[in-house]
């Protein structure tokens, strides 16, 4: 699979199809399972884990409510370390600030430190376009880069690839690009990232301007942190001259204490390791005297959909996410469907809620999204910021059938309802309308309770594939109201 | 109007016309801290041993020394054990600790180019403050630890870290010890990458070998 999101087909589709792919069935299972029972352990070493979440939660519940101050805030300690802060209200519009901020550089190739920001505003592309080269450098991200394909995962975007996979793309593609792959390349994982090192150490080492995100930015003291394992990011954060910063508003937190809090979660959540093996933080430009890393520092500062996000009381809470994966690996949706099918660069359960909010649900894809969900709340017990994502996966789901107030773009509309759901549409008023004539439900269920007998076991017409994998549930013999009044009524009315 | 000025309308917009309070002010209460400074009690003794442990459970190598004394001959051991021509030092490293060691002393200057530092094989470095719950060394580019590229390019990284005093219990202990407006690199473990089929990789980028001395002090 390549190409764009654009244009996905609806969630059902596209799981419907992965599911038939065997291979990233066992690859996602493995995979999945693994990192879950990793992260069970690792949660359980800290016995505060839940004030811990708990803190985490009103942390950015509090950055969330005060977020014009804190942004205002945040801008003026960054400025006066040295960096120079933009705003973007627009994926269109934070492109075009880092085109011209690498052009201004006379620069034609960046470096790349993974970002999912950057993914979610299709920056690469843009930046193709406009002749500047972009090279991706986490391991997973060059091999979704090289295989011309798209990531799958929050924290190992190459999850859908096996080794023998990885090994005929770096073969074929990276000569393409800068050193190739050593003739005798053997698909071990040890001899696939030894073919990385080498691939990339010259492109980090001439390197002029490098692309990141960040995982925090704190507002107390203009401190961004960027949390990896394998060296790239530190790579790109340090070696070259300007370095650009892509980053959502959301991602702000108050204090620099805040860290506390989160350098103990995320880890722990993402990878199941008590920490990562590399965190770098910086503050601004270096001083001269100590010249160590980048001259020029540039942060921009996304919207992209996310002050429509904040407008939602309910699905607000999305904003608190801090992408560790968690919720992906205990999914048994994602764990089936795989990443690709949720058409987005936010897979998963947070995905189902992010992306929707993010785009809006006009699109077939975004209005399916909500519904990729068994609801069974497997993903919040796991969320380090306690985000309730069944919550707003019901919210969004009813947003979906009956449309209603919605904020896009800043402006407060009326949307309709989604195409396509008119039968559930349907269904609901009807049974609004029989919940409030109680004398209609009264009836219609002695009617389904006498007529038991004559049910089928599958549904005829377009419920027919529905029921194909399901019985229908058994109409009792009598309804419950009925018993309710035969066996209590007398009672009741004798008070 | 400017996309500042766009953006902070549309999160004042958000958030509705209620009065919300003044943050810096309100902060202090809205976020209950009851989560630990600590997990479990230890000794001074126990915390650095856990340090070891964690550390060596991420697979980092630990050595442990008595004293500064020994520190010059350790350190010159490990060094022989890998053979690099060149050693990269930073300005402020105690001269000592390098003095029985054989290869090339080379300082980190403005002027040299990233490729001159890609040549070296090893650096030695001390360190600012490090983590015995993760198993984690913290560096803030004090003149004992350097620029952050030196220990980045390399593939040898040894960092000396003086226990008990540069060592704390846990994650809020340490961030109160450092200074934001530095450059911090937290490492735990030498690189590594769980990208293929999630086998561990040590080293993709940064050192593949991290050795820690743990020097006892007075």
């Amino acid at each position: 699979m390549s190409g764009t999101f654009v244009g996905m087909p609806a969630f059902p589709v596209a799981a419907h199809e992965a599911v038939g792919n065997t291979t990233l069935r066992a690859n996602l299972r493995h995979a999945t399972h693994t990192i879950r029972d990793k992260r069970a352990k690792a949660v359980a070493e800290l016995d505060d884990w839940a004030l811990l979440r708990e803190a985490g939660k009103q942390i950015k519940d509090h950055t969330l409510r005060h977020l014009d101050t804190y942004l205002v805030q945040l801008e003026e300690a960054v400025t006066a370390a040295g960096g120079v802060v933009h705003w973007a209200a627009d994926a269109a519009e934070a492109n075009r600030i880092v085109t011209r901020l690498v052009k201004e550089t006379g620069e034609s190739e960046v470096v790349k430190v993974k970002s999912m920001a950057t993914q979610e505003i299709g920056l690469n592309e843009a930046l193709e376009e406009a002749g500047i080269a972009a090279y991706e450098t986490d391991l997973a991200e060059l091999i979704v880069q090289l295989g011309h394909d798209r990531p799958s995962h929050i924290l190992v975007p190459a999850i859908h690839r096996n080794r023998g996979e990885i090994r005929d793309i770096f073969a074929k593609e990276m000569g393409e690009w800068g050193r190739p792959a050593p003739e005798d390349l053997t698909d071990t994982p040890a001899d696939l990232a030894e073919a990385a090192r080498l691939h990339l150490r010259e492109k980090f080492l001439r390197a002029k301007v490098g692309i990141s995100g960040a995982n925090f930015m704190v507002a107390e003291t203009g401190t961004l942190v960027v949390v990896e394992s394998e060296g790239n990011g530190r790579m790109c954060l340090t070696l070259p001259e300007t370095l650009i910063s892509v980053v959502g508003i959301e991602k702000i937190v108050p204090t620099w204490r805040d860290l506390e809090v989160f350098l103990q979660t995320l880890p722990r959540s993402s990878t199941a390791e008590r920490m990562n093996p590399y965190t770098s933080m910086w503050t601004g430009t270096s001083d001269t005297e100590t010249a160590d890393g980048p001259r020029a520092f540039h942060l921009v500062l996304l919207d992209n959909g996310r002050t429509d996000t904040l407008a939602d009381e309910v699905g607000r809470q999305a904003l608190r996410c801090i992408r560790c994966s968690a919720c992906l690996n205990v999914c048994p949706v994602y764990e089936r469907a795989g990443g690709h099918a949720y058409g987005s660069v936010y897979p998963g359960p947070i995905g189902a809620i992010l992306s929707p909010q993010l785009r809006g649900t006009t699109s077939e894809i975004d209005a399916s999204l909500p519904y990729a969900s068994s609801l069974c709340g497997a993903c919040y017990e796991v969320c380090p910021v306690a985000i309730d994502i069944p919550e707003v996966l019901v919210h969004l789901r009813e947003r979906v059938v009956q449309g209603g107030p919605a904020t896009r773009q800043g402006n407060r509309v009326v949307l309709k309802p989604a195409k396509g759901h008119a039968a559930e549409r349907a269904a609901m008023r009807a049974a609004g309308w029989a919940f409030v004539h109680p004398g209609a439900l009264r009836a219609g269920q002695r009617v389904a309770s006498r007529t038991r007998r004559f049910h089928p076991r599958t549904l005829p017409g377009p419920g027919r594939a529905w029921s194909a994998t399901r019985d229908l549930p058994q109409v009792p013999a009598e309804p419950f109201r009925d018993w309710w009044q035969r066996t209590h009524g007398k009672k009741e009315s004798g008070k | 109007m400017s996309s500042r000025d766009i953006i902070l309308g549309r999160v004042r917009r958000a958030l509705g016309e209620a009065p919300r309070g003044d943050a810096q002010t309100s902060y202090e209460t809205a976020v209950d801290r009851e989560y630990r400074r600590e997990h479990g009690s230890r000794t001074t003794e126990e915390t650095v041993g856990l340090l070891a442990a964690n550390l060596a459970d991420y697979r980092a190598i630990v050595h442990r020394c008595q004293d500064e004394e020994e520190l010059p001959d350790l350190i010159m051991r490990l060094l022989a054990a890998r053979g690099p021509q060149y050693v990269l030092v930073p300005p402020g490293l105690p001269p000592e600790w390098m003095s029985a060691a054989d290869p090339t002393r080379v300082h980190d200057r403005a002027v040299s180019t990233t490729h001159d530092v890609d040549k070296v094989g090893s650096v030695v470095t001390g360190c600012a403050v490090a983590v015995a719950e993760t198993g984690t060394i913290v560096l803030d580019g004090s003149p004992d630890q350097g620029r952050r590229r030196i220990t980045l390019i390399p593939d040898h990284h040894i960092c000396v870290v003086r226990v008990p005093d540069q060592v704390v219990s846990s994650v809020p202990q340490a961030l109160e010890r450092l200074d934001p407006t530095r450059p911090l690199t937290w490492i735990s473990g030498p690189s590594a990458t769980s990208d293929i089929e999630l086998d561990r990789v040590e080293g993709v980028h940064g050192p593949r070998t991290l050795e820690v001395v743990l020097v006892s002090g007075e």
